[in-house]
């Protein structure tokens, strides 16, 4: 399977006919084809990066939000509230770390508290369960270490964190176990269209044809929506934000902490993600560059800034990593066109056969987008049946998603017996996190395979810990080039021209 | 499960275990094991191919492989367990180790006495918290020493190289010599932070541009590295706005320092001296669990390997004789304490009593290069002081050693800490 990227394109004509193509497999899309493998369909998922999860789902806080935050009566709204609740569910069912730490906002100042019991008014109208108000003593008896000048805080027990990448890898290998195709390293150029009908797509691997399209093609979700041919000036307009990740042995807080939001974003928290790093962020600055993930001086000066905010005692020294991810900030709702009636910056999550057929068009899907995808994948799964696709249940649907086994996580005896069934799981590549040859070696053959050293990383953890890297990565180099096939030179940290290697050393060659 | 009985457990087969293993043997444990993950014993040295070892103990000019191989032969000779491409999981204070090896599979040991000889790692990026992209072509030193010397591959053409310590000073030499080109050797400090030898063999024969009080501040390129942003600093290390210079260059190599691997030494509830970063220990290189031992840059972190097979020597004669005999608890250990001017000392306690077999010797490094003469002081918390030398000059970079003489053993019946003071001597 994962050698065949590697291999020239089979040029003979393909099956290539599905019912359905989903563009692009953020957390959307990965969601999205698992909730429609529960049906009789051909589905196939695209994705132009070499492994799911690259765009802003790789980047972004992983707060499975309460739902008291977006307008009341918009998609946010409803979509937030319903994936919140489908959680439990689906995070035990995919075996995904989820938990339900509580969430708050905090008031700082006098003039903060007015805007908390405003909150509090929009959560019980979206149907947030058990929010409620503390007063400053009981705040600070449950996290001490914050602000404590702070006034009150809201409190929401439903809201959690999730690993956004662990989930979108999960949906995605348990739609692919189910049989949805997927294919990688393949970019969506145009769409395919007969007179008001999409009928596939054209990519850099050939044409696919389906009955319908599904577009969360997320940053480029406005591109996609052009060459359907919808009318509108809806753009989207990357909204970079910033963060920090400390030491998992540094933990002064132990729940999601908001300052209280102004009217365009959350503010910069605090919180502790579902593997016990303290993070804080992020920060909201506009860029006009779609890849653009970098991180600067000012920018984390100002998460810095934020965070001791709220937790003025942050120790800096604990920081290991600092990274950026960019929110898809669309503009509906504030120009003159088809979508001037909807609340501003709202979801769009439409099938605007008005104009196109065959097209479900999900986009500006920003936060809650991750807390939102539950919620919207079911919503997909119903448009579709009420635009007329035949959906009949599969029987042998297995909701079950069972991970490749993690070594380090297993009791002595079991990694004993593992070690002697598979003399690979005996040889630690990854020091730190205790990662071994043998998980590397699954991930890569793995039926959504891992095509990189970041792709390993996002599903073993390796390079993640104390080291960074250093130790393991002349090791998954080495067994990279052997596992694909391919010379070490080729082997990358995440697609495209990010090469490890540039050639061999002049002994090498001498001797040849 | 396998399990397995041993006499003494060296864990890492690096100069410091190498040693550790060959003196325990001489003193008279029967049942030795070397363990290492790497699949050949010699540790870090495998990848030094440079010359430069041995100067110390050999007199002698020696590669890294060189001197791994002098070792190698007498833990050969000594009848030394040897356990290669096998890594400690786990160490427990009753001093059992779980390991783990392809061929073995996973195999308890119960040992008598312990050395831990697992050596350091490099400090990462992330630890240093450089802004920018995150693209492939950054390494730090020790990981592009591997791809080159063991692996075979240069990682690129055009390096920057942040740090001038030894092993960035080094590399800057070995990836010029296979055609590469170093832009720029930056370092955040207004002085060197490696030896003067590597000075002068690696930077200046090869014409390569150093900068003092620089330092990286932003990292480019999407995908992979093209560009590499550098600025000086002020007194506080604090980036100047306005002199920033981007350099092009496909790699960033990081030299930025070396961290003690102490995670097994923590799992067996071994303390941790955090100005060093290694485990507390006393004259003969015990921790504070009986019978577990330590030595290299497990301990602290040496500039010249002669000290880390001398060091590996004592704790291996120590865990040897542990293991023979338990050792009866000393009465009283007195507390070494860094004082002016003093970074850190090692050890950290010494047992006055161990002066009636010998003097015993303590090493330590200076917070600030001084390129005058220095005195030297031990006093103790009577305001005593017992000892005094001089020298010609001190710098970080390199370790001290100075001796505690036998002759002092009567000045130190009531003393419960001894500092060392540095201070440089006017009109010397
Ligand atoms: C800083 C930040 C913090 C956030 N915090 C939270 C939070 O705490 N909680 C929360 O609920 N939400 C949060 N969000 C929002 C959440 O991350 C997003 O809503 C969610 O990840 C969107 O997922 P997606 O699948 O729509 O987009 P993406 O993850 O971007 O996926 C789209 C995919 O489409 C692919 N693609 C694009 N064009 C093509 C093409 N032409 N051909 C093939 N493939 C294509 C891309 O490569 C990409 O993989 C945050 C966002 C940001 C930026
Ligand atoms: C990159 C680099 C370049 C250097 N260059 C020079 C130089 O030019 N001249 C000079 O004099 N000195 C140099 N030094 C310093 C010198 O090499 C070191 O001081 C010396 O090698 C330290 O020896 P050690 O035995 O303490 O550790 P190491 O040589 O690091 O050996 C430790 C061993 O322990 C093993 N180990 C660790 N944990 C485990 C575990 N859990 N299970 C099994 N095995 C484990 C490791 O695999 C390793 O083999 C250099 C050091 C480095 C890092």
């Amino acid at each position: 399977m994962s050698l065949a990227y590697y291999k020239e394109e089979n040029k003979d004509m393909q099956k290539n006919e599905y019912d359905v193509i989903i563009i692009g497999a953020g957390v959307e899309g990965c969601m999205i084809a698992r909730e429609l493998s529960r049906y009789k369909l051909r589905i196939l998922l695209i994705e132009k990066n070499d492994d799911v999860a690259t765009g802003t789902t790789k980047a972004n806080t992983g707060i499975v939000h309460a739902g008291y935050n977006a307008a009341v009566g918009s998609n946010k709204a409803s979509m937030n509230v319903r994936g919140n609740a489908l959680f439990d569910t689906i995070a035990s069912e995919l075996n995904v770390p989820f938990e339900r730490i509580g969430d708050y906002v905090v008031a700082l100042t006098d003039e903060d508290i007015p805007k908390i019991e405003a909150l509090l008014d929009k959560g019980k109208k979206n149907g947030v369960p058990g929010i409620e108000i503390l007063s400053k003593e009981e705040m600070l008896r449950r996290e001490p270490n914050l602000n404590p000048n702070l006034k009150l805080a809201l409190y929401a027990p439903t809201g959690g964190m999730v690993d956004p990448i662990g989930l979108s890898i999960a949906a995605a290998e348990n739609a692919i176990d189910n049989g949805v195709e997927i294919k990688l390293l393949t970019e969506v150029k145009n769409l395919l269209k007969k007179g008001k009908r999409i009928v596939g797509v054209e990519t850099n691997r050939g044409n696919f044809y389906g009955k319908w399209i599904i577009n969360s093609a997320g940053l480029y979700s406005d591109v996609i929506m052009k060459w359907a041919g919808i009318e509108s000036d809806f753009k989207i307009t990357p909204r970079k934000g910033e963060y920090f990740i400390f030491d998992p042995s540094y933990k002064p807080i132990h729940s999601i902490l908001f300052p209280t939001p102004t009217p365009t974003t959350k503010g910069i928290l605090v919180t502790i993600t579902t593997y016990g790093n303290i993070g804080i962020g992020p920060n909201d600055e506009e860029t006009e560059d779609k890849e653009d993930k970098s991180t600067t001086y000012p920018g984390l000066k100002e998460v810095m800034d934020g965070g001791k905010r709220l937790v003025p005692s942050l120790n800096m020294k604990y920081i290991i990593k600092e990274f950026a991810g960019l929110r898809a900030r669309g503009n509906a709702g504030l120009m003159h066109d088809r979508y001037s009636s909807m609340i501003p910056r709202d979801f769009i999550m439409e099938v605007p056969d008005d104009v196109v057929e065959g097209f479900v068009n999900l986009a500006g899907i920003e936060s809650p987008g991750l807390a939102a995808s539950p919620g919207i994948a079911e919503w997909v799964v119903n448009a579709l049946k009420e635009h007329g696709l035949k959906m009949e249940k599969k029987k042998d649907f297995n909701p079950i998603r069972t991970p490749i086994p993690s070594f380090a996580s297993l009791s002595r005896e079991e990694q004993a017996r593992l070690i002697e069934k598979d003399p690979r799981f005996g040889r630690i590549v990854c020091r730190c996190e205790n990662v071994t040859e043998g998980e590397i070696v699954r991930a890569i053959h793995a039926p959504l395979p891992a095509l990189s050293y970041d792709a390993l990383k996002r599903r073993l953890h390796i390079g993640m810990g104390r080291c960074q890297g250093g130790f393991d990565t002349p090791r998954t180099i080495e067994i990279l080039s052997r596992e694909l096939g391919i010379p070490p030179v080729k082997v990358t940290k995440n697609g495209d021209d990010s090469f490890f290697l540039k050639r061999e050393t002049k002994s090498v060659e001498a001797k040849k | 499960m396998r399990e397995k009985a041993i006499d003494v457990a060296i864990i890492g087969s690096g100069p410091a275990g190498m040693a550790a293993a060959i003196s325990a043997k001489q003193a008279g444990a029967e049942d030795v094991l070397l363990i290492d993950r790497e699949i050949e014993e010699g540790g870090i040295l495998n990848q030094c191919i440079h010359n430069g070892f041995g100067t110390q103990i050999f007199r002698k000019d020696l590669t890294g492989p060189e001197y791994v191989h002098f070792f190698a032969e007498k833990v050969m000779a000594s009848n030394v367990k040897v356990w290669n491409d096998t890594m400690v999981l786990e160490l427990t204070p009753e001093r059992e180790i779980y390991a783990i090896s392809p061929e073995r599979g996973m195999v308890k040991i119960k040992a008598r006495s312990v050395v831990l000889a697992m050596g350091c790692r490099e400090r990462p990026r992330g630890a240093i918290n450089i802004p920018g992209d995150r693209p492939s072509g950054v390494y730090t030193a020790g990981t592009v020493q591997r791809l080159i010397n063991i692996e075979g591959y240069m990682p690129g053409e055009r390096f920057v190289i942040l740090g001038s310590g030894d092993i960035g000073m080094i590399m800057a030499r070995r990836v010029t010599l296979e055609g590469g080109r170093v832009e720029r050797v930056v370092e955040i400090l207004p002085y060197l932070s490696g030896l003067r030898r590597n000075y002068s063999q690696c930077i200046v024969d090869y014409n390569i541009p150093l900068q003092l009080s620089h330092t990286v501040v932003r990292i480019n390129g999407r995908k992979h590295l093209e560009s590499v942003t550098i600025a000086k600093v002020d007194e506080k290390r604090k980036p100047i706005a306005g002199t920033e210079e981007t350099i092009p260059a496909d790699t960033l190599i990081l030299s930025v320092g070396l961290i003690p691997e102490n995670e097994l030494s923590k799992q067996a509830g071994v303390l941790i001296d955090p100005l060093t970063g290694g485990p507390y220990v006393d004259e003969s290189m015990q921790t504070n669990i009986p019978g577990i031992f330590a030595a290299g840059n497990v301990v602290h972190v040496y500039d010249l390997v002669d000290w880390v097979s001398k060091a590996g020597e004592l704790a291996g004669r120590s865990a040897g004789k542990y293991a023979v005999k338990h050792k009866e608890e000393s009465r009283r250990k007195i507390r070494l304490l860094p004082g002016k001017n003093v970074h850190h000392i090692v050890p950290q306690f010494f047992d006055p009593l161990s002066l009636e077999e010998g003097e015993q010797k303590i090493q330590f490094r200076v917070t600030k290069p001084f390129e005058t003469t220095v005195k030297v002081s031990m006093i103790g918390n009577n305001n005593k002081k017992v000892k005094e030398r001089i020298l010609r000059y001190a710098r970080p970079s390199e370790m001290i050693e100075i001796n505690i003489p036998q002759s002092i053993i009567g000045s130190l019946s009531r003393v419960k800490t001894l500092s060392i003071d540095v201070e440089e001597v006017k009109n010397a």
